[in-house]
């Protein structure tokens, strides 16, 4: 029984023990795909608590007179159980293998306590992942060993909190169909990030790359804030073929106290690439490998990291597939049955005056 | 901004260019007899192939290639929506309008036509290219059989010994008709593929299109263009000399500074001679090669003008001693294009499309050649071999004091040649003296006058009401023009002058440097590694000094320019059909050449 799983000697065999989260970063480093290191504590360092007496006790003891339509006493049985979760005294050997596991991580980033971030990475043998995601808790930019066992033991007990519980009984399922794994890993502090689709969106074109980017952390361009800079690059010439350059007027920024917070952009950086060409050349690359390993179009999130050499700076933070293209069926554009009337319909019909807004020209 | 050109009606004649219209076929101005179809028309300056004024016997190629062109449309192949291209001369330079087919009824009954006669050309394609070539060799052949000598004293004896029955100024007047007739013929065979090839192209470009709806157009001339392709061999066939003196030991003899001394110092060792003797084997036919359009009578040729050639060995030598590498990497260009394709065709969405990508693939792979080798033929070889021939004749006149020089002749309307040999031979049949030298001495004077007003005169990029869409395939190929271009030069008279231009994204890449802009090839010594090159169009044969320039901005052309095709070929950014580039960028100022998406902007100076 092993308590700790570093994310770069991932083993599918194993994804029943780190859960859905920690089993695709761990794909993602198989396939040589830049995603910051980290480690998982596996769900049998979670098995030692929730196999705790206590912890056992005050579940099944709780969770039998509490009426769960009443909100309010929902609220408080949550916080009793994960009061009880994170308090009682965590078993040795998993705090020794986490407190080394993490000094090692620090020795690999060459940090003194390198930032984390500490994911939930929920885990059932007979429920899909998705069933579940978004239920639990994350904490970023956590710090040094005391810091992060703290954060371990919250990250088991999100698996109750109100809502989890509530699901949960919504669906029917017993309160142990999950065990919580966790991520732990390093966090990147960027200089620009954004999201890269490996299809144009606009179109569905799958040969191209669309890459938006802006300074700092994503939020801006999640929350729709920043009006991100947009790239589309061709997969296969490996060209920038078109670039928006917007005002980006604010960025999120590490603050003190490994806060993010959002300042105004200074004059000069505003109307500047977010990215240098080669860089956006980069990201699209990773976007395309990420694509080529799941064959399928993907939807991800890069990160720019100050701390890392320029040639390595982009590092990959999620890969999913893209949805919306996707889902279309396809359509053959052409058929190999006449090649003389084809060549007649474009003589025709030039494409250019077919509504498409693509005509041979500038 | 405006939302049409000016009617070739209400253009002026420049100051001293009066009676300009009578140094051209009667046909060509424009007039009051046929204003009503000419103004309703929408015509456009062609910059790619008459970038300046004609002189009147140059006006020949201009009317045998559009009238070629437009016969294989119209009625040999029936191209279904498209006749011809109808052309015009204004001020002396060359106009064109496409004429599409209107009723649509006529459309669809052209296609059945098509589908049988173009059908059969790709059908066939192969054995008739086959055929073409021996046809075209066949023509150069007859044109260099063709003499043009001054008209003896005396007949020799045979001609009276054996009967023949006819004179010297008879085989003259003959040996310039066919020389014209073998002129419309070439350019009969020029257009027997091209349009056809075109064909073939624009569907494969239209599929790429669709399925791929933001591809550069560049990666789709790329998955077509050929490794192996003639136009390139005059090139090959320098870097084969440069190699060859070189590794002979011979290239200390090109630090003489004229071609002159180069030669005279190579013939004085063996390995010299063997160095001469390969220079004339890549001589015939590789280096006649013009260093512009071909269409010009004053484009100079490699193997007349040998400072051109010998000058591009002299910098391959130079790199040669460097180290550098100056061969053509064909196995890893073919890679490259293989690449392009694989990849391209794993990104397609079914297994349908795979195949049809592959057949169209492979069409336009089969007619590319084509397209590609007819210019070295066409324009350049054949075009060479007439250029001189003309000279020949023109010599021959000037001898009698007809003309002060031999290129005089192509002040000379074509059907005005017939008359001024007449002349000649009639007084040398009678014994007496020729009107020419005082009628022709005074009528070449004014028509001096006329040519030099037309050639200070700029010619407006196009002529009455644009269409809302270009939709003739052709006149995009060839031509790169686009509803947008149009657009553009509507709106280039309202100033704009952000420092920055827009043209078709030829070749891929981005570079900076400072600009060279350079309008003919005799300036092309002026350009520095490292530059820029700004010019209103490039010719093939100045593929050497690709090497070592950093990009390509030109006024005229498409995806199809020369400069497109030798720039993705060297890899260099190329930014075409930017229709002000040579106006706008002065010599020196840091530009930035964006090949990916057409555009360039001037930095700084």
């Amino acid at each position: 029984m092993s308590f700790v799983c570093w994310l770069d000697d991932y083993d599918p065999a194993q994804r029943a023990r780190l859960g859905g989260k920690n089993a695709s970063l761990g794909e993602m480093l198989a396939a040589g795909l830049p995603v910051p290191p980290g480690f998982a504590v596996t769900v049998d360092a979670y098995h030692t608590v929730r196999g705790h007496p206590e912890v056992r006790q005050a579940v099944t003891g709780l969770l039998d007179e509490v009426d769960l339509d009443d909100p309010a006493a929902l609220e408080e049985l949550s916080a009793a159980i994960r009061r009880r979760i994170e308090q009682v005294p965590l078993d040795d050997a998993v705090a020794a293998a986490v407190r080394a596991a993490y000094a090692e991580l620090c020795e690999r980033c060459t940090a003194e306590a390198v930032p984390v971030a500490v994911r939930s990475s929920a885990t059932s043998e007979d429920l899909p992942d998705a069933s579940f995601a978004g239920e639990h808790d994350t904490y970023l930019w956590v710090r040094g060993p005391t810091d992060l066992l703290r954060h371990l033991t919250r990250c088991w007990s999100s698996l109750f909190t109100a809502r989890a519980i509530a699901y949960r009984r919504e669906r029917g399922y017993d309160h142990d169909v999950v065990a919580m794994a966790v991520g732990v890993q390093q966090m990147v502090r960027p200089t620009a990030s954004g999201v890269a689709f490996t299809l144009n969106p606009r179109d569905g074109d799958r040969s191209q790359v669309a890459v938006e980017a802006a300074w700092g952390f994503g939020e801006g361009i999640v929350s729709g804030e920043v009006t991100p800079d947009s790239f589309l690059v061709d997969k296969v010439l490996g060209e920038i073929v078109q670039r928006t350059i917007s005002d980006k007027a604010v960025e999120y920024r590490l603050g003190d106290g490994d806060r993010v917070e959002r300042v105004e952009v200074a004059a000069d950086r505003r109307t500047a690439p977010s990215l240098s060409d080669d860089q956006v050349k980069a990201v699209a690359r990773l976007a395309r490998r990420a694509e080529r390993h799941y064959r399928c179009p993907q939807d991800v999130e890069w990160a720019l990291d100050a701390d890392r050499p320029d040639d390595q700076a982009v590092t990959l933070l999620q890969a999913r597939p893209e949805t919306v293209w996707s889902r279309k069926a396809a359509k053959p554009v052409a058929s190999v049955a006449d090649p003389m009337a084809s060549i007649v319909a474009t003589l025709v019909s030039p494409l250019h005056t077919r509504g498409s807004s693509d005509t041979p020209g500038p | 901004m405006a939302d049409r050109f000016p009617s070739p009606f209400e253009i002026e004649t420049p100051a001293g260019a009066e009676g300009w219209q009578e140094l051209y076929t009667y046909s060509l101005p424009f007039s009051t007899d046929r204003r009503e179809y000419e103004d309703s028309m929408f015509w456009f300056q062609d910059g790619v192939h008459w970038p300046e004024v004609m002189s009147p016997w140059d006006a020949t190629f201009y009317e045998f290639a559009l009238a070629s062109l437009s016969q294989y449309n119209t009625r040999h192949y029936l191209i279904p929506p498209a006749l011809g291209v109808d052309f015009r001369v204004l001020n002396g330079y060359a106009y064109l309008s496409p004429v599409g087919v209107a009723d649509p009824a006529e459309i669809e009954a052209r296609v059945p036509h098509f589908l049988e006669r173009a059908g059969f050309y790709f059908q066939n394609w192969a054995t008739l290219y086959e055929q073409w070539m021996g046809k075209i060799r066949g023509l150069i052949d007859e044109m260099e059989s063709l003499s043009f000598e001054p008209l003896p004293d005396k007949e020799d004896l045979a001609v009276v010994t054996e009967g023949r029955g006819m004179g010297s100024g008879f085989e003259l007047q003959r040996s310039y008709h066919r020389l014209v007739d073998l002129a419309l013929q070439l350019w009969q065979y020029h257009f027997e593929f091209l349009n056809l090839g075109y064909a073939a192209y624009l569907d494969f470009f239209g599929f790429c299109k669709q399925a791929f709806p933001s591809i550069p157009d560049l990666a789709i001339a790329k998955m077509v263009a050929g490794v192996e392709v003639d136009l390139f061999q005059p090139d090959e066939e320098l870097k084969k000399l440069a190699r060859l003196a070189v590794d002979s030991r011979v290239d200390g003899a090109f630090s003489q500074p004229s071609a002159a001394e180069v030669i005279e110092a190579l013939r004085g060792s063996d390995a010299g001679q063997a160095w001469l003797s390969q220079w004339e084997a890549s001589a015939q036919p590789w280096f006649n090669f013009s260093s512009g359009s071909g269409f010009y009578h004053t484009d100079e040729v490699w193997l007349e003008h040998l400072e051109i050639p010998f000058g591009f060995v002299r910098d391959y030598i130079a790199k040669l001693r460097e180290g550098v590498d100056i061969s053509r990497p064909i196995e890893a260009i073919r890679a490259e294009r293989d690449r392009i394709v694989g990849e391209y065709g794993e990104l397609l969405a079914t297994d349908e499309d795979r195949a049809a990508f592959e057949q169209k693939l492979g069409l336009a792979r089969v007619v590319f050649p084509y397209v590609e080798n007819h210019n070295f033929y066409v324009e350049h070889w054949s075009h060479s071999v007439l250029w001189r021939k003309m000279r020949q004749l023109g010599g021959v006149l000037a001898k009698e004091g007809f003309f002060g020089g031999e290129t005089d002749i192509f002040l000379l309307k074509r059907d005005e040649v017939p008359e001024a040999l007449w002349d000649y031979y009639s007084a040398w049949a009678v014994g007496t003296q020729p009107r020419g030298p005082v009628y022709w001495g005074r009528e070449l004077e004014r028509r001096r006058g006329i040519l030099t007003a037309l050639r200070s005169w700029s010619p407006p990029p196009a002529l009455g009401r644009p269409p809302e869409v270009v939709t003739e395939p052709f006149t995009i190929m060839l031509w790169g023009i686009t509803g947008e271009s149009v657009k553009q030069w509507l709106g280039a008279g309202d100033g704009g002058g952000d420092g920055s231009l827009k043209g078709f994204a030829a070749s891929p890449g981005v570079a900076e440097g400072p600009a060279r802009v350079i309008f003919s090839a005799d300036q092309i010594g002026e350009v520095q590694a490292g530059e820029i090159l700004v010019a209103p169009l490039t010719a093939p044969s100045w593929a050497p000094i690709f090497g070592k320039i950093g990009a390509t901005v030109t006024d005229v052309g498409g995806m199809m320019a020369h400069a497109a095709i030798v720039c993705r070929e060297y890899g260099l950014p190329a930014v075409t059909g930017t229709a002000f580039g040579t106006k706008t960028i002065k010599t020196g100022q840091r530009i930035r050449v964006d090949g990916n998406q057409g555009t360039v902007t001037i930095l700084e100076g």
